[in-house]
């Protein structure tokens, strides 16, 4: 059994004079200070990457920085779902008994710490360095690939799209670590710059700072108690040429062997947090997973279903797309924020009962993919 | 193993793909190898240039001077006659579905495939 024992997230957004280990410093004593724990119980270390200052060995960069001799370090580098998939490993290293305290971390300074375009650029690479990096495509048009497709495939509309951009404006603005917190229309979506069609500007999470980290523990440290209660994962291809049809993604596999690991069902689930790069990204995982049916996602944003106050509270501080997006720490905060609403201490974004959350990530162009569910022990 | 054929990526107006003697599996991503069954030294083949458009994405924003140079341009993922899947460029009109046949066009210093619809 794993708990997570304590979480930590600094604002998103503009960090300036921040390096990379600042960042991950600051969350990491965040999520250190919330489990009761000091340096000397963490004897594990898993940090993600940073594109701004690239390194062979980030963990004991960080852990020398931070002042750690743990016993097991290294980096882990899948994309968007790294912070996932550093949950999962520190996880079964918890019930493997390899380590007692693993902390997971990462931050970058990607939007002070180097031109938009440099993080543009640095992101494309995961094309295919031969076959597609030369047509010059960035990420967004790897995803505005995928959207004309699944628009064609499922009937879903420009302005079903800009939904999601609106939604996760909306709960941004009850958070005041949110990147953005202006509230936005459907209308300011479809009039926003053209960036990939069908993708434009606010269909387009953004360049951010930032830095978030857990604590991974054997016992749990407080009176609520967060378990993991099972991952799986599902890797189908790296390149977007080379991804499987519609009918065989990531996505749905991986959230199958979630769900047989762990015999829940995605009735038993109380809140979502799901990876939203781009709203195609968040319309197309949410359909995959099973939270809505087939091109019915957007209907039910509208109906308020994925709201606070709805049935299915989706990515309360306001996801990739309006909290920020700093990186492998960018889908960190939402499990920050899940295990916060699992732990009643959201403040005025509270939801009713977070009980059971589910957890997705996606890495590459929907290559790499990490599924979790979440359990409030008492 | 035999001679690798060029193609584009290689400066030259040709589309090349492999096939797998032992299982019959088709590849675009040119490897000494068949990704499906192992198989050693796929036999290449040019392509015809022919296909459909798979999804289409036109790309307003670019990141560097030469690209930017180009913007609009429409990505396109293209389904080819022969079984396999490639990304290019194309007409800004293209829609999925389209027919459409390869020509060559420069981009950012290389020539590039370039797909219009079929006439």
């Amino acid at each position: 059994m794993s708990f997570i024992t304590g979480v930590g997230l600094t604002p998103y957004g503009k960090h300036e004079g921040s390096s990379s280990l600042d960042l991950m410093s600051k969350a990491a004593q965040a999520a250190l200070d919330d489990a009761g724990l000091k340096r000397s119980d963490i004897d594990g270390i898993l940090c993600g990457y940073s594109t701004v200052s690239p390194h062979i060995m980030l963990a004991t960069v960080f852990a020398e920085h931070f002042g750690i001799r743990p016993s097991y370090a290294h980096a882990v580098q899948v994309g968007g779902a790294t912070g996932l998939a550093m949950t999962m490993l520190a996880h079964h290293l918890v019930e493997a008994g390899v380590a007692r305290n693993v902390l997971v971390v990462a931050g970058e300074n990607r939007l002070t710490g180097q031109s938009r375009d440099a993080s543009i650029q640095a992101l494309a690479q995961v094309g295919h360095p031969d076959y597609e990096v030369p047509l010059g495509p960035t990420i967004p048009a790897y995803y505005g690939l995928v959207a004309t497709r699944y628009m064609h495939e499922y009937g879903v509309t420009e302005a079903d799209l800009a939904e999601f951009a609106v939604l996760m404006r909306s709960h941004a603005c009850t958070h005041p670590g949110a990147q953005f917190q202006d509230p936005i229309t459907v209308a300011d979506v479809m009039a926003s710059k053209p960036v990939a069609m069908p993708l434009k500007l606010l269909d387009c999470c953004p360049v951010s700072d930032g830095g978030a980290a857990f604590v991974i523990s054997r016992e749990r440290t407080g009176e609520a108690g967060v378990r993991i209660r099972g991952c799986a994962q599902a890797h189908t291809h790296q390149h977007v040429t080379a991804a499987p049809a519609l009918s065989e993604l990531g996505a749905e596999i991986s959230i199958a062997r979630a769900r047989k690991a762990t015999g829940l069902a995605i009735s038993d689930v109380r809140y979502a947090a799901i990876y939203d790069s781009f709203t195609i990204t968040l319309a197309m995982l949410l359909e995959d997973l099973g939270l809505a049916g087939r091109g019915e996602a957007a209907a039910r944003v509208r109906s308020g279903h994925f709201s606070r106050d709805g049935a299915m509270p989706l990515n309360t501080h306001g996801g990739l797309l309006s909290y920020g997006h700093c990186g492998v720490g960018g889908a960190m905060a939402h499990l920050v924020e899940a295990h916060l609403q699992m732990t009643g201490r959201a403040a005025n974004r509270q939801v009713r009962d977070a009980s059971i959350a589910l957890l997705h990530g996606d890495g590459g162009v929907l290559s790499s993919h990490v599924s979790m569910f979440l359990e409030r022990v008492r | 193993m035999s001679e690798r054929l060029a193609d584009w990526t290689k400066d030259e107006q040709a589309i090349t793909f492999q096939t797998c003697a032992a299982c019959g599996h088709v590849q675009y991503f040119h490897r000494a190898f068949c990704a499906a069954c192992g198989a050693s030294d796929p036999h290449e083949a040019r392509a015809s240039g022919k296909g459909r458009v798979y999804a289409t994405s036109l790309v307003c924003r670019a990141a560097t001077p030469e690209t930017r140079a180009h913007v609009p341009y429409n990505i396109l993922l293209v389904d080819c006659a022969e079984g396999f899947r490639m990304m290019a460029h194309g007409e800004n009109g293209l829609a999925i579905g389209d027919e459409v046949d390869a020509t060559f066009k420069p981009f950012a210093g290389k020539l590039v495939p370039f797909f219009t619809k079929t006439k």
